[in-house]
């Protein structure tokens, strides 16, 4: 059964290699059964079977995982929830010390997180779009390729490489920067005055920097595609009607690649929301609640996470955190299928 | 009148009849390119910087062999001895578990979405491996946190990390193994089902050898991937700075937990050691991306 039907669907498919399908796979097989010269169909029927059934297997565990996940962690978030004193998206305070008497909300985890993220899009989206647009359109071919390999190259190093790096070296770095947006332009709430002190570094300005850098190979690289993918017949029109090669690429390229280019800040958006070691070993420590200033400290979800992985040894404390992680997981969800619904089902991020 | 005479004596030159490009337009072109120009400069800046920086700090650890093959076991803090062996080996162990997990689930898997698109899970998978792609690394790790060491009861150990890893390698290897296979031309499968092999047969002698190269290649990425990932390693086992040969049991280091283990040793030695493990830790990163390239080549199908 599962042979006829294949091979009727896979000659279906390609209609242009035509020919009468459904008459001639079946009549192949009665020969194979009746001249005895080639292996028993019902066994290798069998065995096709059993192949098909271990692939569809190995999908099914996957779906199956994913949909755990969600199980897990809304399970063993609920009893903790149960127990909060706080109300779990107003509050700032986390307090899970005592498991008897716990008070725990996302609110300043989720003011770090999206201000942090943001602020590494803000910075990212246009400079990837512009190193798209150069890789495309103005670097030689041959040196395009090796240059993408080499953005390319800034995915490839781990995140905690990234996080000491901007602990050690870009932070300090940019504190005379973040000290002179602080000093004239703190009238702006995102560059007032934070909990932690600008010396050093481990602000959410440093942190978003190394963000960025860390997003900027996912933007590129899918709008760079979509860029790539422009029709030519547009590009050469705009020419013919004068257009200098700016002209020609804000016109033709850029609305040609919008869809990419948001699909691909989206996935990167994803990434920066989720990321955790980097974020971890920059950010300082606040004393109080987030004044939502790029010169404050402070826990972003995944940080919060990692950073109380000492606190795992009772029930409750640790539900506190699964359902912080379970808001990360619904955020980065959400944010993944808006990827995926700009950009037409193609991500590949 | 006087003006017109001479237009229709010579014949017009273009820049008669088609207006010059205004200076404004000009200039706005020019500033477009230079624009783009410092965006990518901008972005190897970064990059440039950060891998100099880590060679130049890391080259006095690498290039000593005790670094390779000693572990920090009774190295006091402050010494500028010992080495990373302990934590090569945890990442190393860490990432096999895992590969040996999720290859098998992930090929399985993307055989069924390129062979067996009319089954009813086709659909659910794909959108799953895109879900599972967009999961950071963290909330795999208190997943497996909350289902291996909460409900089961297990200890912290390197299997957990290693099953946090399988969440992380599965959408990567899944997604390049279906890229791959769509790659093999239907001529093949035809050819092959025409010669009377059953399409088991014909997947896994003529449709994967085919398509091989592009996976072991895409394998060895994953494999890079998820040996720099953290979070897995900072929530599911400890850090130690002796080896440890039981994966099921106890501590075991790894480059990304020594590096966050050692950002907290105050004195000159602890410098030593972050540069060097995350020189160390790119080193490998490297080439396990060079083995990616190298397969890819061997194993690519002959065609004369």
């Amino acid at each position: 059964m599962t042979i006829h039907e294949s091979v009727d669907r896979d000659a279906g498919k390609n209609s242009s290699s035509g020919g009468p399908a459904d008459g001639t796979a079946p009549a192949s097989d009665a020969d194979a059964g009746g001249g005895g010269g080639l292996r028993d169909a019902g066994a290798s029927q069998r065995i096709d079977a059993i192949f098909r059934g271990l692939t569809v297997f190995a999908g099914a565990v996957i779906v199956a995982l994913i949909a755990l996940i969600g199980i897990v962690l809304v399970m063993q978030a609920t009893p903790s929830l149960m127990q909060n004193n706080v109300n779990f998206f107003t509050s700032s305070v986390w307090n899970t010390t005592d498991p008897e008497n716990m008070s725990f909300g996302i609110l300043d985890l989720l003011k770090v997180t999206v201000l942090s993220s943001i602020f590494a899009l803000v910075l990212a989206v246009p400079v990837s779009i512009g190193i798209a647009t150069f890789l495309v359109q103005y670097a030689p071919p041959r040196l395009s390729r090796t240059l993408s390999a080499l953005i390319d190259l800034l995915a490839a190093v781990p995140s905690i490489i990234y996080g000491m790096w901007g602990l050690l070296v870009l932070g300090p770095w940019m504190v005379p920067f973040a000290t002179w947006l602080n000093e004239n332009l703190n009238w702006f709430f995102l560059f007032g005055d934070g909990n932690v002190t600008i010396a050093g570094g481990g602000t959410i300005f440093t942190a978003g920097v190394v963000l960025a850098i860390m997003i900027l190979p996912i933007i590129t690289s899918m709008s760079r595609e979509t860029i790539r993918q422009t029709p030519s017949l547009h590009q050469e029109a705009a020419l013919a009607l004068g257009a200098t090669k700016w002209e020609k690429i804000r016109m033709t390229c850029f609305p040609y690649a919008k869809s990419g280019m948001i699909a691909g800040s989206m996935l990167a958006l994803g990434r920066a929301l989720g990321e955790t070691v980097a974020v971890l070993i920059i950010l300082r420590a606040a004393s109080a609640p987030s004044t939502l200033s790029l010169f404050d400290g402070g826990f972003t979800f995944a940080s919060k996470i990692a950073s109380g992985s000492a606190e795992f040894n009772h029930p409750l404390p640790t539900g506190a955190y699964i359902a912080a992680g379970l808001v990360l997981f619904i955020l980065t969800f959400i944010v993944n299928l808006i990827a995926r619904s700009v950009s037409g089902g193609k991500v590949n991020g | 009148m006087s003006q017109a005479t001479p237009d229709l004596a010579k014949p017009a030159k273009p820049a008669d009849t088609f207006l010059p490009i205004s200076g404004s337009r000009k200039v706005k072109d020019k500033a477009a390119t230079v624009v783009f120009t410092v965006c990518f400069v901008l972005a190897v800046v970064p990059l440039v910087a950060l891998l100099f920086k880590v060679v130049v700090s890391g080259v006095p650890a690498v290039l000593n062999l005790d670094w390779w093959a000693n572990s920090f076991n009774l190295v006091s803090p402050s010494s500028m001895a010992g080495g990373v062996g302990h934590a090569i080996y945890g990442s190393l162990v860490q990432a096999l578990i895992a590969a040996v997990i999720s290859i098998p689930l992930g090929v399985a898997a993307g055989i069924m979405l390129v062979e067996y698109p009319d089954s009813k899970i086709a659909k659910p998978t794909t959108f799953m491996v895109d879900v599972l792609a967009g999961v950071p690394s963290v909330v795999a790790a208190i997943f497996i946190f909350g289902i291996w060491i909460s409900v089961l009861q297990f200890n912290l150990s390197a299997f957990a990390v290693a099953l946090a890893l399988v969440l992380l390698m599965l959408p990567l290897i899944v997604r390049s193994t279906e890229e791959m296979l769509k790659l093999v031309p239907d001529e093949l499968r035809e050819a092959s089902y025409a010669l009377g092999v059953p399409k088991w047969k014909t997947v896994v002698s003529v449709v994967v050898p085919t398509a091989l190269s592009g996976m072991v290649s895409g394998i060895f990425l994953a494999l890079a991937r998820v040996m720099g990932e953290t979070a897995p390693v900072l929530i599911l086992v400890g850090y130690t700075a002796r080896y440890n040969y039981d994966v099921f049991e106890g501590n075991m280091a790894s480059l990304p937990l020594l590096i966050y283990n050692q950002l907290s040793n105050p004195n000159e030695a602890g410098q030593y050691r972050i540069w060097g493990a995350a020189l160390t830790l790119i080193i490998i990163i490297g080439l396990a991306n060079v083995l990616a390239t190298f397969a890819a080549k061997a194993l690519a199908p002959k065609t004369k």
